[in-house]
């Protein structure tokens, strides 16, 4: 009896010590990272919708959008790039070094830090995390980053604080990689990882306790279809100039509302505190009474998303794609691509499909990425007379009807696949189909479900023309191998090229392989150039345009500092505070 | 007599709008499918009478709309120049109820003014102008899968009622089971059965086919009754013992007494056919764009803000309302007569 008692008290006592998200005092030793904010002030409970649930918390194997929104916030990375400089800058890592040859980097870890479950964090946990990201068995979708130069990074642990990562060649601005790999606690998940369970750790039903990592904030409760609630992590490792341990925040609540315009409503009826990534056409309808709502609407400008129109070029099988396959003739003309380019109205679509907000493209950089795009880059205005003068300089001709016809008589007949659930590609693809008729051309839009067009795209080839979005991710040029290395693959245009199938592709390859390993920002920036140029003159992808970033959030937030680079208002969500005199 | 009144009225309606939507082309002013691209979301033309003097015209005029600089969809009016609305006009080409070639339209403005006289849409389309002629799409797939239904119907109803027995019985059974179908998710299943790339025309008979075959099921079982109660008359007998032959029986003595019924179905089933075509374009499995028709312009009114800021969208709902009304007040009026010629 006495020892039930007893042991009911420790239970009782483990409880409430994992229960408190009061934020604790500062340790001796404890090498706290000091954030610049403005000084908040504590309490208050953080509203943000999302579309859709997230899939799981595990920050290895996540690759959905939501679940990474949600595990941004649970945990943290070594080295951290800066939203709103768009720089690299220590996180957990206190400092690091880079040998002479660009191939060593020496990290020191921050002393005395803590999980959210109060266990302390240090190399081990570093090295096990890594193990886990190269770890074929687990599956990671950031595996590919890991690998430089065919080898994968190899982690090594100096000391107890002290981490090294050997490279198999020098990597441009590889410190941006350790963004976004979240540390993992070992002590949680190594049992899991040793029986090979570790895709399974850390669902959505796995217990609070069971999870635990290095970000502001740390799971309270999931109630499936309504809310994920997150709570304060009492150990985080920011504090702010007056020594006061962030975040400000006791709560961070993701509510799941379905759609963007479930977003909207619940934002314009003050259910929500922050919106971020909704339409032009909501923004207007929103900042018409911001004011009297008491919420700011923001306009980032350009996204670093480029939108396009891509042609099929990939090999196809005769068999069973061979009406396919016939029109490939034109499609691999680089005249008729450069004239379809010529007689799109991208100002057109920029006013139509975002309501004047957001930049017409005419390469695969955003001019919001003022660190690479390429200044130099034409931008010749719509010209429906030099598109024809293209054509027919191709061996194209016009019927007495109008029709434009090959060499052999064929009418231009093709379709257009575009996602239906982005209203934005499709009302473009509307908008290209009417450009293009204006050619003679016979333009037909098919929306279909996104993992439809996915899956012709990339496995079955069979469609003629889609309209895609790629980037936004990150505004350094590494990202993007995948999408221009002939053997990448999101190459989209033609994908699985064993060896370049043109000669501008050979050459995209060798530039893009050799900013790859040049340290020096200037070089990368010339080689880098000459990629966009190349792009721009053979067009594999049509640019079209890319969206402002629109964000909006309640006036009576303090710190609101929203960025360009996702996750767009809440990466500095430690120092959000709800401002003196408004009711939390 | 006030019934009457009633009938007729709705007969000239409907006839007037038939005819509007079958002469799309001349009614409309503008091309369909035209975008103009400087007027998304335009509200309706303003018609004026008084000029800024305080004149009365006779003629309406309108004024030249002007995008503000500053927002996407506003616009103003700018007053320096009036611009009279012209009858037999010269404008868009288009075939007067899809044959003849054409360029005369029944009323417009002079260049560079613009008539939009239901707004217009997201990409700066007439609305009018696609309301006429997505009607041609709507109302023609109503009509001609009311037919299918009672060529079927009449068919299946006709021949299980005559002969009866274990045809009636095996008709009758796989009727219910037409009727137990929720229509729409076969529909749904139907139109992901089929490939992708079809054109405007395969789209639509397709869906005239499937919507026409879904629905004989309910008139296959009215013209039964009526077959079944008319062989057992005692004229048909007597002609039966005459010699006359069940063909002769069928077409001379049984099937002219579903008329009435046929009638009253057919006004019935075209209102929820055009429906039938509003919902499953609404939903994306309708004739692609650019192509008009009613669901599919409704289907823009999914968009919150659409929906919140611009009323005039909402008018294709209200001539689907007008041409649903004016059938079902026929249908009314022919089962009212067919009730008190039978008692």
């Amino acid at each position: 009896m006495h020892r039930m008692g007893c042991l009911a008290t420790l239970l009782l006592a483990c409880g409430t010590s994992f229960a408190s998200s009061v934020p604790q005092p500062a340790q001796r030793g404890e090498e706290v990272l000091v954030s610049d904010n403005a000084v908040g002030r504590y309490g208050g409970s953080l509203v943000v919708a999302q579309r859709s649930e997230p899939k799981t918390l595990n920050p290895v194997t996540a690759a959905d959008a939501p679940s990474r929104e949600v595990i941004g916030r649970l945990t943290a990375d070594l080295i951290h790039i800066n939203r709103a400089s768009q720089q690299t800058e220590p996180a957990l890592a206190k400092s690091w070094t880079i040998s002479k040859d660009g191939r060593q980097f020496t990290v020191k870890l921050r002393h005395g830090l803590r999980f959210s479950d109060g266990s302390a964090f240090d190399a081990e946990d570093v090295v096990f995390s890594f193990k886990a990201y190269l770890d074929e068995k687990v599956h990671s979708p950031q595996r590919d980053l890991l690998i430089v130069g065919g080898k994968p990074i190899e982690v090594q642990e100096v000391d107890a604080y002290t981490v090294r990562f050997t490279l198999a060649q020098p990597y441009a601005a590889a410190e941006r990689i350790f963004d976004g790999l979240a540390m993992m606690p070992r002590h949680l998940v190594e049992r899991a990882y040793k029986e090979d369970k570790f895709a399974q750790v850390w669902t959505l039903t796995t217990a609070p306790s069971e999870i635990a990592g290095m970000g502001p904030f740390r799971l309270k409760e999931y109630a499936p279809g309504q809310k994920l609630v997150l709570e304060r992590n009492p150990y985080y490792w920011k504090v702010d100039g007056s020594k006061n341990r962030l975040p400000y925040l006791d709560e961070l609540v993701f509510l799941f509302v379905g759609n963007e315009d479930a977003q909207t409503i619940r934002f314009q009826a003050g259910d929500t505190d922050i919106i971020s990534r909704f339409s032009a056409e909501n923004y207007a309808l929103l900042s018409k009474e911001a004011a009297s709502r008491g919420t700011e609407l923001i306009d980032l400008g350009p996204s670093l998303e480029y939108n396009f129109l891509v042609f099929n070029l990939n090999d196809l099988s005769p068999k069973n794609l061979g009406k396919i396959a016939a029109k490939q003739g034109w499609f691999q003309d680089l005249k008729f691509r450069l004239a379809v380019s010529s007689a799109i109205d991208r100002q057109g679509i920029v006013k139509l499909v975002y309501a004047g907000r957001g930049a017409p493209l005419w390469g695969n950089v955003s001019p919001s990425n003022k660190f690479w795009v390429d200044q130099t880059l034409p931008h010749p205005p719509r010209s429906l007379d030099k598109a024809r003068e293209l054509l027919k300089s191709a061996g194209f001709s016009w019927r007495n009807d109008g029709r434009l016809v090959d060499r052999q008589g064929q009418a231009v007949e093709f379709s257009i696949i575009a996602s239906s659930s982005n209203a934005q590609r499709s009302k473009m693809a509307t908008i290209i189909q009417d450009d293009l008729s204006q050619l003679g051309m016979d333009v037909h839009v098919v929306p279909l479900e996104f993992r439809a067009v996915v899956d012709r795209v990339f496995n079955t080839y069979d469609y003629e023309a889609s309209i895609m979005g790629l980037g936004g991710g990150d505004a350094d040029p590494n990202p993007e191998m995948n999408v221009w290395l002939s053997n990448g693959g999101t190459h989209l245009w033609h994908l699985g090229e064993t060896k370049p199938a043109t000669d501008w592709e050979a050459q995209i390859d060798q530039l893009m392989q050799k900013q790859l390993v040049q340290l020096k920002y200037k070089e990368r920036k010339h080689l880098y150039d000459q990629v966009q140029e190349i792009i721009a003159a053979n067009v594999p992808y049509v640019f079209i345009a890319t969206p402002n970033i629109l964000v909006g959030a309640k006036k009576k937030i303090g710190n609101f500092k929203p960025a360009i680079l996702d996750p767009n208002t809440l990466w500095n969500v430690e120092q959000l505070y709800f401002l003196p005199g408004s009711p939390p | 007599m006030m019934a009457r009144h009633k009938i007729l009225a709705a007969v000239v309606l409907l006839v007037t709008l038939h005819l509007a939507i079958l002469f799309a082309g001349f009614v409309a002013p503008a091309d369909p499918v035209v975008q103009n691209r400087d007027f998304p979301f335009a509200p309706p033309t303003r018609l004026h009478f008084v000029d800024l003097r305080g004149h009365l015209h006779l003629r309406p005029f309108v004024y030249q709309w002007t995008p503000r600089p500053d927002a996407f969809n506003e616009y103003e009016e700018s007053r320096d120049r009036e611009y009279p609305l012209q009858f037999f006009v010269s404008g868009a080409a288009y075939r007067v109820a899809g044959l003849v070639p054409s360029r005369v339209h029944l009323f417009g403005v002079d260049a560079p003014a613009q008539i939009f006289l239901a707004g217009t849409d997201s990409y700066g389309r007439d609305q009018f102008s696609r309301i006429l002629s997505g009607g041609q799409i709507s109302v023609a797939a109503g009509i001609l899968a009311t037919l299918i239904s009672l060529v079927l119907g009449t068919l299946i109803g006709g021949v299980a009622g005559f002969w009866g027995k274990w045809i009636d019985e095996s008709a009758m059974r796989f009727a219910e089971l037409f009727m137990v179908l929720p229509w729409l998710y076969v529909l749904f299943g139907v139109r992901a059965f089929l490939p992708l790339h079809l054109s405007s025309v395969q789209t639509f008979l397709l869906l005239i086919a499937v919507i026409g075959t879904i629905g004989w099921a309910r008139p296959a079982r009215l013209i039964r009754g009526i077959v079944l109660s008319a062989k057992n008359q005692n004229y048909v007998a007597a002609s039966r013992g005459f010699g006359a032959s069940n063909v002769y029986l069928l077409r001379r003595h049984v099937l002219p007494q579903t008329y009435g019924v046929l009638l009253t179905q057919a006004a019935l089933l075209v209102p929820q056919y055009v429906l039938a075509e509003v919902t499953l374009s609404f939903f994306g499995l309708g004739l692609s764009e650019p192509t008009p028709s009613w669901g599919g312009l409704l289907a823009t009114l999914q968009q919150y803000n659409v929906l919140v800021s611009y009323w005039w969208m909402f008018a294709p709902a209200v001539a689907l309302a007008v041409v649903s009304l004016g059938y079902l007040s026929v249908a009314n009026a022919f089962h009212e007569r067919l009730q008190s010629s039978s008692s």
